[in-house]
């Protein structure tokens, strides 16, 4: 999309553009190209002794299972955060848009978890479930399930998908909320008239005229799940037990950071970077296309 | 209002870019990972040292975590700002090492500096850890420690045990477990640090191998052997007494001492230096005793090793630098310091005329349990086995073993495969440092 | 509304089950903070309040915890504050002005300075960390505030959620102003800032939430406690250490790293929800 009325002159615009430029360029794209560097490359911690070696870090990273083994957690994870944090949004949306009374109150409480970090939610979560001292742990324990996340792979996947869940419900309601606010209540009470029940009205009329929202959240949900639940990996299970929670980012953070594997973490960071790209492409054409029909 | 928020956003960020500003003694950075009483002890040691002369000032920052902190000095360096001192966890060592130019040997930083250093006035079981193969100091040992077990009096007599009778060996311990948990004991035992209690000190104490070399010592060609059956017997036993709950996993690092300081478990294998956490934090009585080995090991019980951190010198600072760091590490060494350190935190000393004066004081006699590590450390002169473990990408290593162990104790996998796995990758990971590095 | 006011129950049924889920991990938070530490350890901890939720409050306000070598959490507050609004605010004004000349001109290379902003849009910090903390050190940036917010104030966000909204300004408006004489630069400043209010504050709170809950560059770009911000506080009170978890102060530093946050989230719904939403739409 573009405007038809521009102004004149490159003089004023590049004049603005210089600030935002700057600071892309000095801590993007050069710390891009670095890591794309280093990814060719293989040395010690230290930067003392490095050589070219062509592929080498990509070729290692594909043959290791580890790596593949962290595509695949990273796939289920990312895609369970997204269903548990858009289904929950999208009901509390459609419930809150039924009710008059108290609606106010519902939404603002209901907003909090989005002001709240990542890293804190996950710390919230790990405390109300730690073998140990959690309270909820203690609930399962009394039912008696056996609860130790630090061993049990399936639990300490379920408590990472919760905590990263919960704090991106926020999100999704307010854009639920805001999608079904715009749909004409004419066309709704059209088939109320037509003796549809609410659930098909629902399924037949509102939900369909909430694609583009839902498809939106999908793509933000999956790249909040992808990136900006390190803190919650971070603070809740360390990747483990096993590798089990153990997703891209963290891998690349870890293997970079922890494991001062320079060259095999920048070649990781490529590729994230590659997968970014991707569906950063995806989402502007799709929000282009949108503002184009909106 | 709006115009008032951003004049004091814009001054706070002038303020901090004008930076720090003139400094008349020479400043040496000196990152560490230190909190709590240790922390409190490391900023004291450091204001002394400032006092007691005029010419270096010692900065200690407090920069996180072990890994945090390795990274942060690494980083620094790469980007020319390194601090002349850095804390550096055991595991990091082989890679410290191998960054000739990065670091400053401590044995040479002493001899440039014409400090009287006396290498033989240091106790062997914690330096030869990080000395050369030829026993030449590499860095200054300064928070070190080893595993012990620690045991709850209050749970042993809740379940009708004898509260003075700790286990001795590991058939021993298995078989308390069980009775704690019998007598309502919710845990009969677990286990922090579990690659350095259950695999490093296991098999230092029972005088196995981890590793060809020397266990890496004697250079990076190294490769891991902890796949060994007295090992993969070890790790089938503990996960048969997790399935059975007398034995309960509860993490990788100090997770499990809040399981210990709750009263849920009745014995603990883990540092020496949780005693004072333990001493404030447990409200039973409890006891300090030396690690369990397997009766038909033959030369168990040999020794066990040392954990903890050392002091590395970075590389590439100015000669008064070096001086004052010398300096400094004499004063670190000095016998009141070394007992203050010792007696504070639970440290081991690192000079033996350290750890006599602390035997003349009668520290131990007032703090029972208190010499237990040092006796353990010394129990035998060390072999090659229990002098200590130095692998390239070690931090890595001991997370991948640690993850096959929590394979094996979930059931997922049987102790053997478990240890081949962990081997195969850790061998890889081996021949990725031997190449990264040569 | 076409619901009859009898099947009312079923939504607000739900909407309080959610209200639930929302608020217990912070109620628990908050009743952790009012005991003591053996009364938490002493599991399962008693879910209701406790008498020390404002001594836990203070003592960590003011002398931290253990674990943190003693920085004060209000210290912590402080430069997550700093570091929050120096975020928004550079973010804004870097971002409206580079919208404006992508929207508004037509000039060689425009696609691909739009292209350039674009594709950083996710890029996270965390997988270029250790360049671009190089390229801090080689600036001179550590331990300064301007080494905490300029690498993070690099980001795509606000240029592209100001794209959108100058998308839509009628171009009658443009012509408008043509007629009268008005330069871009008039214009800018007598329309489109005006006009782009609601956006502003919108933004100003996402991106104040977004600078408040950073942690990992912060964490490598400081090396002083003076300089701890309030979530990286929060990861080294119960990181791997020597010393005994005080989760009794922890809950109630949560609670305090919540409040600012959560306080711009509720005050600035209004702002907040229709920029956020018209701009993202």
């Amino acid at each position: 999309m573009e405007r038809r009325v521009v102004f004149a002159g490159w003089l004023c615009p590049a004049v603005l553009l210089v600030p935002q430029m700057a600071v892309t360029i000095v801590f993007f794209f050069w710390p891009a190209a670095q890591a794309f560097n280093e990814s060719l490359r293989r040395g010690d911690a230290f930067g003392l002794t490095t050589h070219f070696a062509g592929v080498a870090n990509f070729a290692a990273l594909f043959a290791s299972p580890n790596y593949l083994a962290s595509f695949w957690i990273t796939a289920v994870f990312s895609a369970s955060v997204a269903v548990l944090a858009l289904a929950p949004g999208l009901l509390l949306a459609v419930m809150a848009d039924r009710v008059v009374r108290g609606a106010a109150l519902y939404k603002t409480v209901l907003l909090i978890p989005y002001a709240i970090a990542p890293a804190i939610a996950g710390v919230l979560w790990m405390f109300l479930f730690n073998p140990s001292i959690g309270v909820l742990a203690a609930l399962l324990r009394w039912l008696g399930i056996d609860w130790n996340y630090f061993l049990d792979a399936p639990q300490a996947i379920m408590l990472v998908i919760l905590a990263a869940a919960w704090k991106q419900v926020s999100y999704n309601f307010l854009f639920f909320l805001a999608g079904l606010q715009a749909i004409p209540p004419s066309l709704v009470e059209a088939s109320a008239i037509d003796g549809a029940s609410p659930r098909r009205r629902f399924w037949t009329i509102v939900f369909p005229l909430l694609t583009p929202t839902t498809f939106f959240l999908l793509v933000v949900n999956i790249v909040y799940a992808f990136f900006d639940t390190f803190g919650v990996i971070h603070n809740v299970t360390q990747g483990g037990p096993g590798q089990s929670t153990e997703i891209l980012v963290y891998k690349v953070w870890y293997d970079g950071i922890v494991g001062l594997d320079l060259g095999g973490s920048s070649a990781q960071s490529v590729i994230l970077m590659a997968i970014v790209i991707a569906l950063t492409a995806i989402q502007f054409r799709f929000i282009e296309r949108r503002v184009h029909y909106a | 209002m709006r115009s008032t928020m951003l004049a004091a956003v814009m001054a706070a960020v002038f303020m901090a870019m004008a930076g720090p500003t003139e400094a008349q003694p020479i400043e040496l950075q000196w990152w560490h990972a230190m909190t709590a009483v240790n922390g409190d002890r490391i900023n004291q040691i450091a204001a002394d040292f400032n006092k007691s002369q005029s010419e270096y000032k010692v900065v200690p920052v407090f920069k996180g975590s072990y890994a945090e902190t390795m990274t942060a000095a690494i980083a620094a360096y790469r980007a020319g700002h390194a601090p002349a001192i850095v804390q550096i966890y055991d595991v990091g060592t082989a890679t410290m090492m191998a960054a000739k130019g990065a670091i400053k040997p401590v044995y040479q930083l002493m001899a440039d500096a014409g400090e009287t250093f006396d290498p033989n006035s240091y106790l062997p079981a914690v330096t030869g850890y990080y000395s050369t193969s030829d026993g030449k100091l590499l860095s200054l040992p300064f928070n070190s420690s080893t595993a012990v077990v620690y045991w709850n009096k209050d749970d042993f007599k809740k379940a009708g045990l004898d509260p003075n009778k700790p286990p001795k060996t590991w058939p021993e311990t298995f078989a308390l477990a069980k009775k704690l948990r019998a007598g309502g004991v919710k845990c009969g035992f677990t286990t922090a640090w579990v690659f350095w209690t259950q695999i490093a000190n296991f098999s230092a104490w029972h005088n196995i191998s981890m590793g060809t070399l020397d266990n890496g010592i004697g250079g990076p060609g190294a490769v891991l052997e902890m796949n060994n059956p007295r090992v993969v017997r070890h790790v089938a036993n503990l996960a048969k007494a997790e399935k059975d709950g007398s034995f309960s996993y509860a993490g990788r690092s100090t997770e499990p001492e809040s399981s210990f300081l709750n009263g849920d478990c009745g014995m603990i294998q883990d540092s020496s230096a949780a005693y004072g956490l333990f001493k404030k934090g447990l409200k039973s009585q409890f006891g300090v005793t030396e690690l369990p080995y397997y009766p038909d090991v033959k030369g168990a019980p040999q020794n066990s090793i040392i954990g903890g951190a050392s002091l590395w010198v970075m590389g590439g600072k100015s000669a008064a630098e070096y001086k004052g760091v010398a300096k400094f590490f004499t004063y670190l060494s000095s016998i009141p310091v070394q007992v203050k350190w010792h007696e504070d935190t639970g440290y081991l000393p690192i000079t033996k005329a350290a750890y006599a004066a602390t035997k003349a004081s009668g520290f131990y006699d007032k703090n029972p349990g208190t010499e237990v590590a040092l006796l353990q450390l010394t129990h035998k002169p060390p072999t090659a086995n229990s002098r200590g473990y130095r692998f390239g990408n070690m931090v890595q290593i001991s997370d991948i073993i640690a993850e096959d162990l929590e394979s094996a104790f979930a059931g997922k996998e049987s102790a053997k495969a478990a240890m081949d796995d962990a081997i195969r990758r850790g061998n890889a990971l081996l021949r990725q440092f031997q190449a990264n590095t040569q | 509304m076409v619901s009859a006011p009898r099947s009312a129950i079923v939504p607000h049924a739900i909407l309080i089950a959610g209200l639930v889920i929302v608020l217990f991990p912070i109620f628990v938070a908050f009743v952790a903070a009012s005991h003591t530490l053996p009364e938490i350890l002493n599991a399962p901890m008693s879910l209701v309040p406790g008498p020390h939720f404002l001594s836990n409050t203070i003592e960590a306000l003011y002398a931290g915890t253990v674990k943190t070598s003693g920085t004060p959490v209000a210290r912590m507050l402080f430069n997550s504050a700093v570091m929050a609004l120096a975020i928004a605010i550079g973010k804004i004004a870097i971002s409206l002005p580079s919208a404006y000349a992508v929207v508004f001109f037509r000039f060689p290379l425009r696609r691909t300075c739009f292209w350039a902003i674009f594709v950083t849009l996710m890029l996270p910090v965390e997988v270029r960390i250790m360049p671009t903390y190089r390229i801090a050190a080689d600036l001179s940036l550590i331990n300064s505030y301007a080494g905490l917010t300029l690498p993070l104030i690099a980001s795509a966000t606000a240029t592209l959620l100001f794209r959108q909204f100058f998308l839509t300004i009628p171009d009658e408006l443009v012509e408008a102003a043509k007629i009268d004489g008005a330069g871009p630069w008039r214009f800018l400043v007598d329309t489109v800032v005006p006009l782009s209010k609601t956006n502003i504050a919108a933004l100003f709170v996402i991106l104040f939430i977004y600078g408040w809950n950073q942690y990992l560059w912060p964490l490598l770009v400081t090396d002083t406690p003076a300089m701890t911000t309030i979530v990286i506080g929060m990861r080294q009170m119960i990181g791997n250490g020597d010393a005994e978890t005080e989760w009794q102060l922890i809950m109630a530093t949560a609670i305090l790293a919540i409040l600012p946050p959560t306080a711009v989230v509720v005050l600035m719904q209004r702002w907040f929800v229709k920029g956020l939403v018209e701009a993202e739409k």
